[in-house]
């Protein structure tokens, strides 16, 4: 797995998020309340929405456009509602943050 | 995921059509049998899987195509379904076991499942071909229709059916002038009998659609496109659109070309299959027992026998059954079911009351319920059904049977005493075949406690809705006091408490952050949700307005970024024009920065000011900033505060105007800007009672008078319409903004998040309002003291701490990969 550097930790505030842009589309990258990191495909199942943009409570996020809430662990919708979002292989290393984008160009390749 | 991994140890099912026969199928199919297929889904239609029954609400606009869908793309990744959308099956080879579409893609099946439901009948009239003929099928139908709507033409429907009739409803109200024309003497004679049928017709009439039964056809004419209709009695009708919904015909010719048995419709057995035993054919283009199917409950029996036999089940067959008729017209009740023909062998109950509109009819044969036509009064249609379905004698409550299951009985039965007297198998959502006892199996079960809980898991009232009230009875007789759809409200799930008692508390304990109240109140999530955390962040600001940290990270993404997100995630954003005075320097700005930034959409909004819709994020400060240097500040057009106060131009220039309106609007603005509330709050000023600025309608209103100025508050016209109404007269500009300050800092205190003025007042009484500010002079001022004091926190432009930085990671990304790093 290649992995790459994104920037530090503290670059994103707790229960919030920052946005990467990558050659395959934007990935969304979390911080929880308790410093657990995520990342996912920056875009709602339901109607593509910025999921960087909602707001971020345990480990979920609510999507700013019609208050879908996906699970961050999995990228699942949870609720009644159904649909998931690719996840991202996301690691800190000290304070330094790094995504691996193989299993996204892949697919988008493939 | 099922699709990935051993597809070639799966068999290979191909379905033709993705209407929802073969939609509920596969639900049924992967809840049986998960893995055992490989599912090719072709579907004419370039789209998903959607609720075809609830077009007509599409049609009048009262719901939105998203609403209607039933699987979105999700659900067939998922299930690792391939669907080709606008793939139509031209071929099939039964020798071979493959089909072809018309773009040249073939596959392979070990089973096959015909779903190509039915296709219009169109008559067969010169001029039937014309550019403005429609038909009444599928979205795109709807879509032509809404567009042809627009015009605001006329309109001429053929057929006075269900479909004809829903059509008609939704294009006059989109606004088109329309005709039904219908050939038999009385509307839906297949479903009502011709008491009913009239009743209807009057009921239509009297919402302005007009009407002309035993009206013949001879041909459409016009000069290239649709202009009149023409009847055989030599009588024409202006049409600018013309709909076709004269009824439906199995769509079967697929079928016939691979050479199956055919009726009506495709010849299948009660186990949905055709002569051939890898094809089955489900929906409305089957005929099974020598019936063809319209209505959806049928059509969902169709799909669970076929899921069954998909799974290996045999023994599970189609059962015929009579389904019960609903209109969906909103405002029109009618219900009928089975056979009301006359016969010497029937007797009738007949029960008319002509001022309310009601009719009642129940056709009995040996002292049972054959048949029901209900009209005006629909309540007692899943009893009658009931008693028909299990062939009940009725003798014993004839005297009474017709006037419902109220009656019956020493004692009259109230609603929930007659939904739970109805047997386990009655039959609740006829739509979704669900029965009682599994809405109560599921309660029970599941531990469900509303109506949405209800709908997740049964799927009753999830389709058409028109068994709601039913439902809900349901629900509250069998949780009995459980079922509190009155109470109080929790703010969220992440505790029991009532946004009330939340904000009494926060006061009464002192609670000063948001991980304070959570701890004190004993939230049962570690960091709340989307619900709780704005509503708590809000109620901190609002009652520490000099201690309270905001914490941005609990606010909607609008207040976070002070722009309006729109559905590409591009952003849009309003300036502040006091009072919607603008002058050239500031349109000129707005020019400016619409060229420098390439603006796509720039709208002037209801509230008197300009929009410029489509700016990318990364752009915002710098949008900003040069509006920054006209001297614009934000427009707050995104938060739950202050938004706009709406003037006409009163004394300044108009004739009738009898107060400065312009000058008390801006200096209103110029007051109250910065302030949070619990929701929106609209204003507007008007010179003179002619109500140029529509104050009548707002949060607050002023309309100004000779002798000085008129407060009103508490209207809406949003999803809710209300007048305001009047809290009081003061004779003075400054008594004016006084009271109206004061009135808002009340709600401000006591609202609920997201809570309009209107529902606060609905709440707490407009009486209580009145008196506290306009005659209790200690407590207006009070509060007048206590939002000034707040205003000194509140009042600093965001926009102009955002150009200076304030917050610059919300705008840029974290890093931007290149396309040779990630390789």
């Amino acid at each position: 797995m290649r992995w790459i550097e994104i920037g530090n930790l503290n670059d994103i505030p707790r229960r919030g998020a920052r946005c990467v842009s990558t050659p395959a589309g934007k990935v969304a990258v979390f911080r929880t309340g308790n410093d657990r990191i995520f990342a996912m495909e920056d875009h709602c199942p339901h109607k593509g929405g910025p999921l960087s943009q909602g707001i971020v409570h345990g480990a979920a996020v609510t999507c700013p456009l019609h208050n879908w809430v996906i699970s961050l662990e999995n990228g699942q919708a949870m609720g009644a509602d159904e649909g998931s979002v690719q996840t991202i292989p996301v690691k800190c290393e000290g304070e330094t943050l790094f995504i691996s984008l193989d299993q996204l160009s892949g697919e988008r390749a493939a | 995921m099922n699709g990935n991994g051993n597809n070639e140890m799966k068999e290979k099912l191909i379905i033709v059509g993705n209407g929802m026969a073969p939609g509920r199928m596969l639900e049924h199919l992967f809840e049986h049998a998960p893995d055992r297929y490989q599912v090719t889904i072709f579907n004419a239609e370039p789209r998903v899987n959607y609720d075809r029954i609830m077009l007509s609400p599409v049609l009048s606009g009262e719901k939105a195509f998203e609403e209607i869908v039933i699987h979105g793309d999700g659900w067939y990744i998922d299930h690792g379904i391939t669907l080709y959308k606008g793939h139509k099956i031209v071929e099939i080879d039964r020798e071979a076991k493959t089909v072809r579409s018309d773009h040249g893609v073939a596959e392979s099946y070990d089973k096959l499942v015909i779903a190509t439901g039915s296709v219009p009948f169109i008559l067969p009239v010169p001029g039937n071909d014309m550019p403005g003929v429609l038909t009444y099928r599928d979205l795109d139908d709807v879509d032509a229709m809404i567009l042809a709507a627009q015009s605001h033409a006329k309109a001429v429907v053929i057929g006075g059916g269900l479909l004809g009739l829903e059509a008609a409803a939704g294009l006059q109200l989109r606004g088109m002038d329309v005709t039904v024309l219908h050939l038999m003497p009385t509307l839906m004679e297949r479903q009502l009998d011709p008491a009913a049928g009239y009743l209807l017709q009057r009921a239509l009439e009297e919402r302005g659609i007009k009407v002309k039964t035993k009206a013949e056809t001879k041909a459409i004419i016009g000069k290239g496109k649709a202009e009149a209709v023409e009847l055989a009695d030599g009588s024409t009708i202006d049409a600018d659109l013309v709909v076709m919904a004269a009824g439906i015909r199995p769509n079967a010719w697929l079928a016939k070309q691979a050479g199956l048995e055919m009726g009506r419709g495709i010849v299948v057995d009660h186990g949905m299959r055709t002569e051939d035993p890898d094809i089955l054919a489900i929906g409305e283009c089957a005929e099974v027992g020598g019936h063809t199917y319209g209505l959806v409950a049928p059509l969902y029996e169709m799909a669970k026998v076929a899921a069954a036999q998909l799974a290996g089940d045999t023994e599970t067959a189609f059962v015929h059954s009579d389904t019960p008729t609903k209109l969906k017209v909103t405002g029109i009740d009618l219900f009928s079911i089975g056979d009301f023909a006359d016969g010497d062998d029937r007797e009738e109950i007949v029960l008319r009351d002509a001022t309310a509109g009601v009719y009642k009819r129940l056709i009995l044969k040996d002292n049972r319920i054959i048949g029901s036509v209900l009209y005006g009064e629909t309540a007692d249609g899943a009893w009658f059904n009931d008693l028909k379905k299990r062939e009940v004698d009725v003798s014993e409550m004839r005297d009474t049977l017709i006037f419902g299951q109220a009656y019956q009985g020493s004692a009259p039965l109230d609603p929930m005493a007659a939904v739970a007297a109805l047997p386990d198998d009655a039959e609740i959502c006829g739509c979704n075949g669900v029965c009682k006892g599994k809405i109560t199996g599921a309660i029970g079960s599941e531990g469900l406690k509303t109506l949405d809980h209800v709908r997740a898991h049964t799927k009753a009232s999830a389709s058409c809705g028109s068994c709601t009230g039913l439902v809900e009875q349901l629900i509250a007789a069998t949780l009995g006091d459980a079922y509190k759809p009155n109470e109080i409200q929790p703010v969220c799930g992440c505790t029991e408490l009532g946004h009330d008692e939340v904000r009494r508390l926060i006061k009464a304990k002192g609670l000063r952050t948001i991980p304070e109240v959570m701890q004190e109140l004993e939230w049962k999530t570690s960091c709340g949700c989307a619900k709780c955390r704005p509503a708590l962040n809000y109620y901190l600001v609002c009652d520490w307005p000099d201690e309270y940290a905001d914490d941005y990270q609990s606010r909607f993404i609008n207040e976070r970024v002070h722009a309006n997100i729109q559905k590409d995630g591009t952003y849009s954003v309003v300036p502040r024009m006091w009072g919607g005075v603008t002058n050239a320097d500031q349109l000129r700005t707005i020019a400016d920065v619409v060229d420098k930034y390439d603006i796509p959409t720039v709208k002037v909004t209801g509230g008197q000011r300009i929009d410029m819709l489509g700016i990318k994020k990364e752009d915002l400060p710098s949008v900003w900033g040069d509006l920054g240097k006209a001297g614009f500040v934000s427009g707050h057009a995104y938060a739950k505060g202050l938004r706009t106060v709406k003037t006409c131009v009163g004394t300044d220039w108009c004739r009738f105007g009898t107060q400065d309106s312009t000058g008390l609007g801006i200096r209103i603005e110029k007051f109250m800007w910065g302030s949070w509330t619990p929701a929106k709050v609209k204003m507007a000023v008007s010179g003179c009672p002619r109500n140029c600025a529509e104050a009548t309608c707002k949060d607050v209103g002023v309309i100004c008078t000779e002798a000085g100025f008129e407060i009103h508050f508490a209207g809406a016209a949003g999803l809710d319409i209300k007048g305001t109404e009047v809290l009081g007269h003061v004779e003075t500009e400054d008594e004016a903004v006084e009271h109206i300050v004061a009135l808002v800092q009340m709600y401000r205190e006591q609202g609920h998040y997201l809570e309009r003025i209107y529902k606060w007042v609905k709440r707490v009484g407009l009486d209580e309002v009145r008196q506290q500010i306009m005659e209790d002079h200690d407590k207006r001022i009070a509060f007048f003291d206590r939002f000034v004091f707040s205003q000194k926190f509140a009042q600093c432009d965001p926009w102009s701490e955002r150009v200076s930085g304030k917050d610059k990671h919300e705008f840029k990304p974290m890093a931007t990969l290149e396309l040779e790093a990630a390789e």
